[in-house]
């Protein structure tokens, strides 16, 4: 365990670190400076800005400068705008989390019953219907999904107000956002469930005389879940970069739709500070759920 | 009717008057060994047997029809204006499924002539909307199966010799994949799209002139994060496969290892090697349609799925159509590869049956 969990959290470092290399290597190698575009300037002028920050060092020392400020929190200032990034980030981020965390609850939830319930109902209707709906959800983009949601219930059947700051609902965006993980979160509780039921133990179990719906949320159950605990981290970095899209679709100013205005903006110091930071989410979720998985099932040998 | 041999009394043999022959119908029930197929003739037997793949497949035929026949009966190009007489027609913007514009309307009666219809209307720049969406649906495919090659050809090359090798070789190449993995698929694509296109605006390249920028940089992207997937799976099936007798017996007489990973290796690996191309497509449709979404995907008027779904949107409130059409074609494409994909894994591969 203390093995796996070092090296783990080595891979997680070295993935944080290449992320930041590709991202710093890239928007370096976007042909032009920040102060070609402007009008000419006299090669003194360019010469101090460059010099005031640190264009003229070598690309390397640059990086180790840059990592050093994103270290103290500090991602510089967007070209566009001018404000502090890291300000930006801030107040975006906690409009996303709170999307993406409704989202990812809702998922989780709403997939498990449904898994549950189509393991129990096996090849009946409710069984058939669940895994019709899944295998639809599967194959439907979250931009398609929540546009379709945005036409039928805000403009044709008016239900929900197309844009309003006041009462900006959440509940559009949830579901559009949360179908996905839901559709795969309950074929996953489905498998594990029909694999569950299957077992010996639930067997022994119902010999003893335990009832059928302990039986079924102790037991069954309760195994069941352990697969799912693996989908959270691919989760909630499917929910972070669908809500790149569904941000925009349903105008929530959230991290999403900043990074996305960013890049048409060509913004590149915003464009840089929210892939690092939103890359340093989806890696630590991914430790979090491997590391979770490890701890919830002992059985499992991770190599 | 009575052939059995009589018995002597005196014998010890068991009275075979007692038994009858078997009819040909029972001789035919013992027969316990079934026709001989081949592994591949077995599959494809499954394979036709179930109603979703049979299906997916001739939703796909029937799309691949359309692309290929389309632009040779519809008389109007994906990034032409519509033109009545020789002129442009600008009144022909935002039509409805099947309508004619006022001056298509004036030229049918003047002449007499039928004017081919707008099967799904027209966009806000006057072009035919079906043609478009047939030229979408073709590139949105090309991508996402050029896509799932490129991922098949460096996953298993890659994956084979990592799992062949063994030891501290593998060791290394599977650290790097680990690494790979674990990166943030699509913000990483995003960034090398936006970083790919400035680069390559400037260039000459005939190849890359033709494809777009953004074109390129998908497929860039693709060989670059998405074959570690497919790399593992060969490895992990290449380290199964690796231990058999005839893998030593090959060995013994002499094989290379270039030979036995080819002849030996890669045949009994080929079909969890298909499925996950199959499925490779869908996902590839997906990035694409993702990317275009949010305008990283191909240039216009090179029309994309994607790209016809956002660019539906500004009318959405009052051509709700436009937007269902190439949004109706992608659910229909990645449902169809998703179909696909499962009902060649349970017609192919026993191993992953559920």
């Amino acid at each position: 365990m203390g093995k796996y969990l070092v090296r783990r959290i080595l891979l997680a470092i070295v993935s944080v670190f290449v992320i930041c290399v590709i991202t710093f290597g890239a928007m370096n190698a976007v042909p032009g400076g920040p102060f070609n575009s402007e009008k000419a300037l006299s090669p003194a002028v360019k010469k101090a800005l460059e010099e005031r920050y640190n264009l003229d060092k070598p690309v390397p020392e640059q990086f180790v400068i840059y990592m050093g400020r994103v270290m103290h929190g500090d991602f510089g200032v967007s070209l566009k705008t001018g404000r502090d990034i890291s300000q930006t980030i801030g107040t975006c981020f906690k409009v996303s989390s709170r999307l993406g965390g409704m989202a990812a609850l809702a998922a989780v939830i709403v997939g498990v019953i449904l898994g549950a319930i189509a393991a129990l109902f096996r090849n009946k209707w409710p069984d058939r219907l669940i895994i019709f709906l899944t295998t639809l959800f599967t194959a439907m983009p979250s931009f398609v999904f929540a546009t379709f949601l945005l036409m039928i219930f805000c403009i044709e059947l008016k239900i929900f107000p197309v844009w309003d700051a006041s009462t900006r609902s959440m509940v559009l965006p949830v579901i559009a956002l949360a179908a996905y993980p839901t559709a795969y979160i309950t074929r996953l509780t489905k498998t594990s469930m029909l694999d569950a039921l299957g077992q010996d133990y639930i067997r022994t179990a119902r010999a003893k005389g335990v009832t059928t719906v302990k039986v079924i949320f102790k037991h069954a159950l309760r195994n069941a879940l352990i697969p799912v605990i693996t989908y959270v981290g691919p989760m909630l970095a499917y929910i972070l970069t669908g809500s790149l899209v569904v941000e925009n679709i349903f105008t929530i100013g959230g991290l999403g739709q900043q990074f996305v205005q960013s890049i048409t903006n060509r913004d590149y110091p915003m464009i840089m500070a929210t892939t690092i930071f939103l890359a340093v989410i989806m890696v630590l979720m991914n430790l979090l759920s491997d590391i979770l998985y490890k701890v919830v099932d002992p059985r499992i040998t991770l190599g | 009717m009575d052939t059995m041999p009589k018995k002597n009394p005196l014998s010890l043999q068991v009275d075979l008057k007692k038994f009858e022959k078997a009819t040909e119908e029972e001789k035919r029930q013992a027969e316990v060994m079934s026709e001989s197929t081949s592994f591949f003739r077995d599959g494809m037997r499954k394979l036709m047997k179930n109603p979703l793949a049979v299906g997916s497949i001739i939703v796909l035929a029937l799309i691949i029809l359309t692309i290929v026949i389309a632009p040779i009966v519809v008389p109007y190009g994906y990034a032409d204006i519509i033109k009545v007489n020789g002129k442009r027609d600008k009144t022909a913007k935002n039509l409805a499924p099947f309508e004619y514009s006022v001056k298509e309307m004036q030229y049918m009666e003047e002449t007499g002539e039928k004017l081919f219809p707008h099967i799904m209307g027209t966009d806000s720049l006057s072009r035919d909307y079906f043609i478009r969406v047939v030229e979408g649906t073709k590139i949105s495919l090309i991508v996402g199966v050029f896509a799932a090659l490129l991922v098949l050809l460096i996953g298993v090359i890659y994956g084979s010799i990592s799992g062949y090798a063994g030891g501290r070789t593998d060791l290394i190449m599977m650290r790097i994949v680990d690494v790979i993995y674990s990166l943030p698929d699509m913000l990483i694509i995003i960034l090398l799209s936006v970083v790919l296109d400035e680069r390559l605006q400037s260039t000459n390249n005939v190849i890359i002139k033709a494809l777009g920028t953004n074109m390129v940089s998908i497929f860039i992207v693709f060989g670059l994060l998405y074959w570690v997937g497919m790399a593992r799976l060969v490895r992990g099936e290449i380290l199964q496969i690796k231990n058999n007798e005839y893998i030593l017996a090959a060995r013994a007489i002499g094989a290379g290892s270039g030979r036995i990973i080819r002849t030996h290796i890669i045949p009994n690996c080929i079909s969890v090697i298909i499925i996950t191309t199959a499925l490779q497509v869908p996902s590839a449709i997906f990035t694409e349609s993702f990317l275009s979404f949010i305008g990283m995907g191909v240039k216009s008027p090179m029309p994309s799925l994607g790209s016809l779904a956002n660019a539906a949107r500004e009318g959405l409130q009052s051509y709700p159509m436009q937007l269902v059409f190439p949004a109706v074609t992608i659910v229909l494409i990645v449902l169809a590869f998703n179909l696909l994909g499962d009902g060649l894994r349970d017609a192919f591969d026993p191993k992953l049956r559920r």
